[in-house]
């Protein structure tokens, strides 16, 4: 218990450094969004959303910083993150949530896949030692984990789009002459222009994870108790499950969570290069549009996403390594 | 001897494979252990003794292997046997005691799951069995049964050695091999676990293979030692005779390092040098560069020559030598 | 763990520390010499290092950026890459690029190896509230998503600033190691060779300096690949999608022109091909050293070859 109580914690205290941050970058760089705006839309800006900013940015603010944090602070907590600039007056929230579903269905289920399959194929391949498996697979996956995610999702355009004549789309989330829908067709449309996507996400990150479960494979398969089931007479397939693999599988967690934030930086310019309607896409085109508001939320929503993520990595360990629920 | 062996080695060698080539960390290694016996092996750090013993339970993994030499437990070669074979024969006939009990026990596993996988490994299917077999031996080595719930790290070391021991019991082997059990604890503890292992041994009448480095310890105990020294057995014999009368060098020199509670003060004489490299091991007697009764004849290899009651890898019990000493 | 029988003298007081640390340097090299993975990410390495240090040995253009050649040429002689749309020849800017996504990786790599050395030897022994204060920055900066905070930070300070890149890279790129260090430093703490010149009066900073750091070469150096590693394909991210200097040459500006102008539609693959085949080499070149050092520094990893003895299986 004491254990899931300091990660909770550190959960509040790692958002709370985010909103932090987040309140401070605009004060802290050189530079007035207010001012960059009106030269952007050429002074033809509506005066409400200058005051929008200049409110959110604390410009021209008769309130003391500490009031401005409280504010902010506030405004955080009650989703209140203020209008787009780009979809103007469509408050950011409500962007925010439709990009939402589209980055958990591409993003979530490409990595959780990634992690499980790569966990799998590096337990097998730690513990078949000296096979053909072992000797290919721990070089081609550095390789291939040391491969820019965006470029990888390049080739497959190049491949698998345009020279297959448009075979898998290689653009947006759906066909935009189709009305969204939970129909077969719609949804086997959204598929399919999510299939390129999510294999790039799987082919860049797969390497990762099969290596670390592999090298902690090999480091447990050392272990007294391993050596212990096998004196036992158990067979192979238990040992390398519930001896082995249940052990290794702790420390590939941690490197899980740890590995987030990266996963999330691939994650961004994937959606990029396949113009893939998500937070990341969004993020880019805000920071292209000098989209303020919406830049500093979508940064929050993804360090939430990730923070979630990571609660939950440690909600699993404490699940399966008894020792960490003893104080 | 009463009856056959349960335990019979006959030129056990193992290799470790190195870059550099070969090591052979244990060489051309026999004993017999016969039923209800228990076999001391005793020798310093490095020696081979704890690889020999897995050796013998056919429980070594890469780069070591056994390079030569049989294995015959009640009549039946385990180096040749099918895994399928020997996986039926292993805890049932002939189980394992390790040293660090924490180490030996899966940590994310309760206690009681990791008894019930050895039987259920041998084809026992119902629980409730199970369930009384365990409560069973852990009676045995007086565990409170409410422990089958616990997890290794939720046991204190003492009371995680005695689990080990009784999950070693579960089937009742014919022969426990026990890998310095007593290593990880404390002296009080070690006294009061070995105690538990004689009268478990008096009561249930499996042989005991023990390895390790405190002959001390040892010498209360077991019924018969063996010496080992650079990959070698360098003396086997009943304990009360190799301590009254060590056959070799060695085992003289291990016993001078061991000062006598009662007896007259003496100065303490270590075995000076160190023990030879493996990987290139002198041809004549290993011992021979810090014996310090070396003679010509050391140069050659010697044999396992008879030494009053016991067994003696020295040339001074040679039958030329002897002839020549009359 | 020990490997005594293998090593040589199986001595039961075995030395560990600096001395065991030096003999084991020699070993080393050869162990590298050894290794395929290490062979080839070092000749990787090499090659690059090469190019960036003296990129007019081995093309004849001066100013790859220069619109000078015809345009969208096919590959030929002259232009064994081709051209891109501006007219540049793609062989050229890839030589020339070389340099900056080299030097962004060893700065960026060597400072933030500086920093988690700081950070994570430092709390490991200073520990008490020192500690607990560095490992919860530690931590905070390692699980922040920080791609999307370099991107707003960027986009704030402007784009194409090498320095603040550099800059901002080192500052998301030193929490993994520290953790590693302060972990390792943890369990070095207490051993023997330490104790013993405690005992003999010398002074902590002698201690970290002298005695802990050079036992800990190899994790400090994995480190240092990492962070290299991390920069080269982290940097490439930003100039793809526009926050560096566009104006400059580098393989990820070549690749943001080359999306700009539509060159997998277009007919253009060179373009895109050939600047993110050679990111992956360099970043390859680093992930296969790391992964190398590992497998050096611990035997237990390297590849297995089958034993003789294999037992039936029925």
């Amino acid at each position: 218990m004491r254990y899931l109580l300091h990660r909770l914690g550190f959960f509040v205290l790692t958002l709370w450094a985010a909103v932090t941050v987040n309140f401070a970058i605009p004060r802290l760089m050189p530079g007035d969004p207010a001012s960059a705006m009106m030269a952007r839309f050429h002074g033809r800006v509506n005066p409400a959303a200058i005051h929008a900013l200049e409110v959110a940015f604390g410009v021209n603010s008769h309130q003391s910083l500490w009031s401005q944090y409280l504010s902010y602070l506030h405004n955080t907590v009650t989703g209140n993150f203020g209008v787009s600039l780009t979809y103007f007056p469509l408050p950011v929230s409500t962007e925010i949530a439709q990009a939402v579903p589209w980055t958990l269905g591409l993003v979530g289920v490409a990595t959780v896949l990634a992690f499980v399959v790569g966990t799998l194929v590096g337990a097998v391949s730690g513990w078949k030692r000296g096979g053909l498996v072992d000797s290919v697979v721990p070089p081609v996956f550095v390789v291939t984990s040391a491969l820019p995610y965006f470029w990888v999702g390049m080739i497959l355009i190049l491949f698998f789009s345009v020279m297959t004549n448009g075979l898998l789309p290689n653009d947006g989330a759906y066909d935009v002459n189709l009305v969204p829908s939970l129909s077969p067709v719609f949804i086997g449309d959204v598929v399919r222009h999510a299939l390129l996507p999510a294999a790039t996400i799987l082919i860049t990150s797969i390497g990762g994870w099969i290596l670390t479960m592999r090298n902690n494979m090999v480091t447990v398969l050392a272990e007294d108790y391993v050596r212990m089931g096998r004196a036992k007479g158990l067979s192979d397939r238990r040992i390398m499950y519930q001896y082995a693999a249940r052990n290794a599988l702790l420390p590939n967690l941690a490197g899980f969570a740890m590995s987030l934030g990266f996963v999330v930086a691939g994650a961004i310019l994937v959606e990029y290069v396949f113009n893939y309607p998500g937070l990341g896409y969004m993020l880019l085109n805000a920071v292209n549009n000098l989209d303020y508001p919406l830049m500093q939320a979508l940064f929050l929503m993804i360090t939430v996403a990730v923070l979630v993520a990571v609660l939950l990595c440690d909600f699993v360990t404490a699940l399966l390594d008894p020792r960490t629920r003893s104080s | 001897m009463p009856s056959a062996p349960v335990l019979e080695v006959r030129g056990l060698t193992v290799e470790y494979l190195t870059s550099a080539g070969p090591v052979r960390a244990v060489e051309d290694f026999d004993l017999d252990v016969h039923a209800g016996e228990f076999v001391g092996v005793v020798g310093e750090s490095g020696c081979g003794k704890s690889t020999m013993l897995f050796g013998i339970a056919q429980l070594l993994s890469p780069p070591a292997e056994i390079s030569a030499g049989s294995v015959h437990f009640r009549g039946r070669d385990l180096v040749t046997m099918t895994a399928r074979e020997l996986a039926a024969t292993r805890w049932r006939d002939l189980s394992v005691v390790m040293q660090s009990a924490m180490n030996a026990l899966n940590p994310v596993a309760q206690l009681g799951d990791q008894f019930a996988d050895a039987m259920r490994a041998h084809g026992e299917r119902s629980k409730q069995v199970i369930r009384e077999r365990s409560e069973e031996v852990l009676a045995l080595v007086g565990i409170d049964t409410v422990h089958l719930k616990s997890y290794p790290h939720q046991l204190s070391g003492g009371m995680r050695q005695r689990a080990m021991i009784a999950m070693a019991l579960l089937f009742s082997p014919d022969l426990v091999i026990m890998d310095e059990p007593t290593s990880a604890l404390d002296v009080v503890a070690q006294r009061s676990l070995m105690m538990q292992i004689k009268q478990l041994q008096r009561q249930l009448g499996f042989a005991v293979l023990f390895v390790t480095h405190d002959m001390s310890l040892v010498s209360h105990f077991s019924d018969r030692l063996v010496v080992m020294y650079a990959a070698k057995a360098v003396e086997i014999g009943p304990t009360r005779e190799v301590f009254a009368a060590p056959g070799h060098p060695y085992t003289q020199g291990l016993l001078d390092a061991f000062p006598s509670i009662r007896g007259p003060r003496l100065p303490l004489t270590g075995i000076p040098g160190s023990p030879p490299n493996l990987l290139r091991p002198p041809t004549g007697c290993r011992f021979a560069p810090r014996c310090p009764k070396r003679f010509e004849m050391c140069d050659l290899a010697p044999e396992l020559y008879q030494a009053g009651a016991s067994l003696a890898a020295c040339h001074l019990h040679a039958p030329a030598a002897k002839e020549a000493a009359r | 763990m020990s490997t005594s029988l293998v090593a040589g003298t199986p001595n039961p007081g075995e030395q560990t520390g600096p001395a065991r640390v030096r003999r084991e340097r020699f070993g080393f090299l050869r162990a590298v010499r050894g290794n395929r993975k290490a062979l080839t990410g070092s000749v990787l390495l090499l090659v690059f290092t090469v190019l960036a240090i003296v990129p007019q040995w081995f093309t004849s253009v001066s100013d790859p950026n220069a619109h000078e050649f015809g345009l969208m040429l096919s590959p030929s002689a002259t232009h064994p890459l081709g051209t891109t749309a501006f007219g540049q020849d793609i062989l050229a800017q890839l030589i020339w690029g070389t340099r900056q996504s080299l030097v962004i990786a060893l700065a960026v790599g060597g400072l933030a190896t500086v920093v988690s050395v700081l950070v994570g030897v430092s709390a490991a022994y200073l520990g008490g509230p020192t500690d607990g204060v560095l490992s919860a920055i530690t931590d905070v900066f390692l699980v922040v998503p920080t791609f999307p905070l370099i991107v707003v930070i960027a986009a704030y300070a402007g784009k194409g600033n090498l320095p603040v890149m550099i800059a901002v890279l080192v500052l998301t790129g030193w929490s993994y190691g520290a953790r590693q260090l302060r972990a390792q430093a943890l369990s070095l703490r207490n051993r023997d060779f330490l104790e013993s010149a405690r005992v003999r009066g010398e002074r902590r900073s002698y201690i970290i300096v002298c005695e802990v750091l050079p036992t800990m070469t190899s994790l400090i150096l994995a480190n240092f690949l990492g962070a290299a590693l991390y920069a080269v394909l982290t940097a490439a991210g930003l100039q793809f999608i526009g926050l560096g200097d566009n104006n400059s040459v580098s393989w990820g500006t070549m690749l943001h022109w080359a999306q700009s102008n539509s060159a997998l539609q277009t007919g253009q693959p060179l373009w895109v091909v050939a600047p993110g085949v050679c990111v992956a080499l360099l970043g390859a070149a680093f992930a296969l050293l790391n992964y190398a050092f590992d497998e050096i520094s611990n035997p237990a990893l390297r590849p297995v070859r089958r034993t003789r003895a294999q037992r039936a299986s029925s």
